[in-house]
């Protein structure tokens, strides 16, 4: 047997989830290899991804049945454009901030759990978006909320415990709806499987209550307003790399569980109403969000209420989607905000990691001129700035203008109003930390030297954000595969 | 003859009818406790401080949620259970004891370091 036969097109969505877990399991057992283990699975895995896009972007989907068995009894992986994109975008977060975490943690301060739990968030959140049975998607939400918060806790300092103990309820409250609602369609239909899910007839009342128990258990764990409330201090209190990967990535696992089910089986039922139920609460959580990032003392504390306001956005792809002749275009601004969001939060969350690692604190009060102390991590900050408030040629910029595109296209000139206001605000609390940061200051901010791979992985990540502005045909050529929308 | 037939035939129906009826009325009441145990869970979830009480009561939303699906499984009245929901469940109880596992020991260590297994409403961010 040699290595062609493992590694078949057919077996690769196999691989990618069980290469993250096979390495944490490992990691448990010997904790001296867990950083080895992390690299080996960030290099491995960012190979097996590219291969899968290149089979997606060719054939359209990729469907393996786990065990031989098919869709109604066995569990089956599917992975189209989407599932490809959020898996790519995924592993060159997790990969870079692999790097970045085997540099933070030295070889002393290492908390010995850091890798197996980070090994289990990586598969948790593979498996998530390769599954397409409902009651499997539930399994990798909890793995995935039981790592993140075991994560935020890993500092055990008095403000972490508190915010991993709300997180974990929150998260748990949020399985449970979501649960029920599995509960309700399987009762409907006796399937869990997405795609013959998707041919049952829609309209039942049980559909109609699977879909308000399974959304709003997933608006709770995605942390849009006005269930964002576990979010700012469980992001903020956590360790650098541990804050980038949740930012990033954790809650953007539950958005795309719900923008699967929506796209799959609840888009007929949806009315007007629901939608712009979902549209006001985004409009809310991009005001509040953004005026509490304003108001924030602290750094992270300011890059979290950020997400809070840019969760919003993404949010806004329900209401604009509801119109038919804007869907598509919705629906690919949608996922290009999940995308440049991703990158940017992580180099900001890694930048300001590197401020703590360098100051000792993040009050942005007293980081005057902390550009001269940290040059490349302020540079990269700003250019993630750039795409949080989206301007171009950023990735942000892109997912506005295909944004404000399908507003004015369906005739819904007030989000494309919200759209733009959203930007002059998220300007105004980027800006509040910059007029700082940059300003001229004659004593330099005494901090220790900041390891040089820290604060070029944080570059790394924000450059990503102009690449995905640079490339947008392409991108949207590899999400559009399969055709998901 | 025939006419014999035909009412057994029609009392056959009726006991089949009856016993259908009864088994969807049990499964019925047994998913209607799930839920109402799953609204009572909730609801100590929100208002109690205490973590302990907090961990009990979505334990609690839990086995309501469980049993719920134990009712599930009794889709088409009359034939046999099935076996998916079952699995379901067993694998929901896994979850279960292993977020409530996390749980307890975060509650452990705020009592550790703040005195108190509770969450104040304003804490230091």
């Amino acid at each position: 047997m040699n290595l062609n036969d493992f590694l078949q097109p057919l077996t690769l969505p196999a691989w990618i989830v069980s290469l993250p877990l096979v390495a944490a399991g490992l990691s448990v057992a010997l904790p001296k290899i867990g950083k080895p283990a992390a690299i080996f699975t960030a290099v491995a895995t960012s190979m097996l991804v590219v291969m899968l896009g290149g089979e997606v972007l060719e054939h359209g989907t990729l469907q393996m049945q786990v065990g031989g068995w098919p869709a109604p009894l066995g569990i089956s992986l599917h992975a189209d454009g989407l599932s490809a994109a959020m898996l790519a975008i995924a592993c060159l977060i997790a990969a870079v901030v692999t790097f970045y975490a085997a540099s933070y943690f030295g070889p002393e301060t290492s908390p010995p759990t850091f890798w197996p739990l980070w090994l289990f968030l990586w598969a948790a959140l593979n498996a998530l978006f390769l599954s397409s049975d409902i009651f499997n998607l539930y399994v990798t939400l909890e793995l995935l909320g039981l790592s993140a918060v075991s994560l935020v806790a890993l500092s055990r300092s008095a403000e972490a415990l508190p915010a991993a103990m709300r997180y974990l309820l929150v998260s748990l409250t949020g399985s449970l709806s979501y649960l029920t609602g599995v509960a309700l369609l399987y009762a409907a239909n006796g399937t869990l499987d997405l795609n013959t899910l998707a041919a049952a007839e829609p309209g039942s009342p049980s559909i109609s209550t699977a879909f308000a128990l399974m959304a709003s258990g997933l608006i709770i764990k995605s942390a849009l307003f006005p269930m964002h409330f576990w979010l700012p201090p469980a992001h903020a209190n956590a360790p650098a790399p541990v804050s980038a990967a949740l930012s990033a990535l954790v809650v953007k696992g539950s958005f795309y569980i719900l923008m699967r089910l929506w796209l799959t089986l609840f888009e007929p039922l949806i009315n007007p109403g629901t939608a712009n139920l979902i549209g006001l609460m985004a409009a809310i959580a991009i005001f509040w969000g953004s005026v509490q990032a304003l108001l924030a003392k602290r750094l992270k504390l300011l890059v979290a209420y950020s997400t809070v306001a840019q969760i919003g956005y993404i949010f806004l792809v329900f209401p604009l989607t509801s119109m038919p002749a804007a869907g598509q275009t919705a629906w690919q601004g949608g996922l290009y905000f999940v995308l440049s969001h991703a990158c940017a939060k992580a180099a900001v969350f890694l930048a300001a990691g590197n401020v703590i690692y360098s100051v000792g604190h993040d009050r942005i009060s007293e980081l005057k001129g902390i550009v001269r102390r940290l040059p490349v991590s302020m540079f990269a900050f700003a250019l993630a700035g750039v795409s949080l408030i989206g301007l171009p040629p950023s990735g942000g910029f892109i997912a506005k203008w295909l944004y404000l595109n399908a507003a004015l296209t369906a005739g819904q000139w007030w989000w494309a109003v919200l759209i733009l206001f959203g930007g002059l605000l998220s300007t105004a609390y980027v800006f509040r930390f910059f007029s700082r940061a940059f300003s001229y200051s004659t004593d330099t901010v005494a901090g220790r030297p900041v390891p040089w791979i820290m604060e070029w992985t944080a570059f790394v990540l924000a450059s990503c954000t102009m690449i995905l502005g640079l490339t947008a045909p392409e991108v949207i050529q590899l999400f559009t595969a399969g055709q998901p929308f | 003859m025939d006419d014999r037939q035909q009412k057994t035939d029609e009392f056959k129906t009726l006991v089949d009818f009856e016993t259908k009826f009864n088994k969807m009325t049990i499964s019925l009441l047994y998913a209607l406790i799930g839920v109402v145990l799953l609204g009572m869970g909730l609801y100590r979830l929100v208002i109690d401080p205490h973590l302990v009480k907090k961990i009990l009561a979505l334990n609690i939303s839990g086995a309501g949620v469980f049993l719920f699906l134990v009712a599930v499984a009794d889709r088409i009245p009359g034939a046999a259970p099935d076996p998916v929901p079952h699995a379901m469940v067993l694998t929901g109880i896994v979850v279960a004891v292993s977020a409530t596992a996390v749980a307890l020991a975060l509650a452990c260590r705020i009592q550790e370091i703040k005195g108190t297994a509770e969450l104040s409403e304003n804490e230091p961010e």
